[in-house]
């Protein structure tokens, strides 16, 4: 039928394996529980498939050959890649939508060069959001990624572009489907400086983001997102796409910085579908 | 200087059951496959977090290395804290450490 549901979310490992060392635990607690309003709404939605658009963390793609977006075309997919123990989410089989798949991306070509997988191993930027999203692992995903770690990274016009590209692939076929985009807004993970935030920026990204401000998104620039936002910052480019692929204006279900053992500042919002909203 | 291959070390390494298998049983036969120098090399044999860290190891890839090593959270942080203090600055990449090395969360901090 078509796009059914958009929405973000993070996904920073410690989201789940550092949950016991929390001291904020009411505002964890608050934070899981939209994250479950998210998981009821994606299930109101009767969608058959859930794309995820991910910033994966060197479980496929490398420098050998990286391409800056990619969909997954297979019919099953494992994960995590990380130590069970240490993301605290077992290793499992997730099922994939490998036909859906094939027929988005063939339409997505039409006007994004994107790359195709039939083999994806899932990382924590995917994991950590199934795990809340859909904790059985019956949902079939749609892996897609855009790279955001290895430089040159895409420039923010076309993961606006590719968000566009999906909607029309996604308006293209019977199946409902639902999309969720997943990153990170500033912070420095995998550095000694973990935990650290620049709520102000997050406040100043997220208010363009609802508004769904096209130009306003696009006027960020990768030298001034590292200085200010750090290498993390470049996972915005997992919002964009979506903010394109809605198409409407956003709501912000939760938002804290208060959480900084897990090195981001949570985030889960939805869009509105209509593009003349 | 072969971060390239470095990293492609530890990329497969993180992903392949199979490398984890040759890691634990044979890591010269392993280490013999990648261009690497007797630095890079040492560092592998070693599990040196934070001489990894400073020569440029992707963050991701380092977190998800010293995951498959065991090592704690905070004991983690500190030791690319600990590299930084030994060996200067990140030497290459996008991870560098942007403050004194002060820790960002109220649970890591030293009693
Ligand atoms: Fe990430």
């Amino acid at each position: 039928m078509s796009l059914v549901y958009a929405g973000v979310l993070s996904h920073a490992p410690g989201i789940t394996g550092r949950a016991d060392l929390v001291k904020n635990t009411a505002k964890r607690d608050e934070f899981y529980a939209k994250l479950d309003i998210q998981r009821q709404e994606i299930e109101a939605s009767g969608a058959e498939a859930l794309i995820v658009i991910a910033a994966e963390h060197f479980a496929n793609f490398f420098m050998s050959n990286m391409p800056a977006y990619c969909i997954g075309i297979g019919s099953e997919y494992e994960g995590p890649i990380e130590d069970p123990e240490w993301l605290r989410i077992p290793k499992t089989k997730v099922p994939g939508a490998a036909d859906l798949g094939t027929r988005l991306t063939r339409e997505v070509m039409k006007t994004v060069d994107v790359a195709y997988a039939e083999e994806w191993k899932f990382d924590h930027g995917i994991m950590v959001p199934l795990h809340f999203l859909t904790p059985k692992y019956d949902l079939p995903i749609i892996p897609v990624n855009i790279n955001c770690q290895g430089p040159p990274l895409t420039p923010l016009h076309r993961a606006w572009a590719f968000g566009e590209a999906l909607r029309r692939a996604c308006d293209s076929v019977p199946e409902k489907i639902a999309v969720v985009g997943t990153g990170g807004i500033s912070h420095w993970p995998a550095t000694p400086d973990s935990g650290k935030i620049n709520e102000p920026w997050d406040r100043e990204f997220l208010d363009r983001l609802m508004r769904n401000d096209r130009e306003a998104l696009l006027g960020y620039d990768d030298m001034q997102t590292y200085r200010d936002a750090g290498q993390g910052g470049f996972e915005i480019r997992t919002f964009i796409a979506i903010a394109a692929a809605a198409g409407g204006q956003g709501e912000l279900q939760f938002y804290t910085a208060e959480l900084p053992i897990f090195a981001v500042g949570c985030t889960v919002a939805r869009f509105s579908l209509d593009k003349a909203a | 200087m072969s971060l390239y291959y470095l990293q492609k070390f530890l990329y497969q390494l993180n992903r392949e059951e199979s490398a984890q298998k040759k890691y634990r049983a044979d890591l010269e036969q392993l280490l013999e496959e990648y261009d690497l120098t007797d630095e890079e090399s040492n560092a592998l044999r070693e599990g040196d977090i934070g001489l990894l860290y400073v020569l440029g190891v992707n963050g991701q890839i380092l977190m998800h290395y010293a995951a498959f090593l065991g090592i704690e959270w905070f004991d983690y942080l500190d030791l690319m804290r600990e590299g930084i203090a030994k060996h200067g600055p990140v030497r290459a990449g996008v991870y560098a450490m942007t403050g004194g090395g002060e820790s960002f969360t109220e649970e890591g901090k030293k009693q």
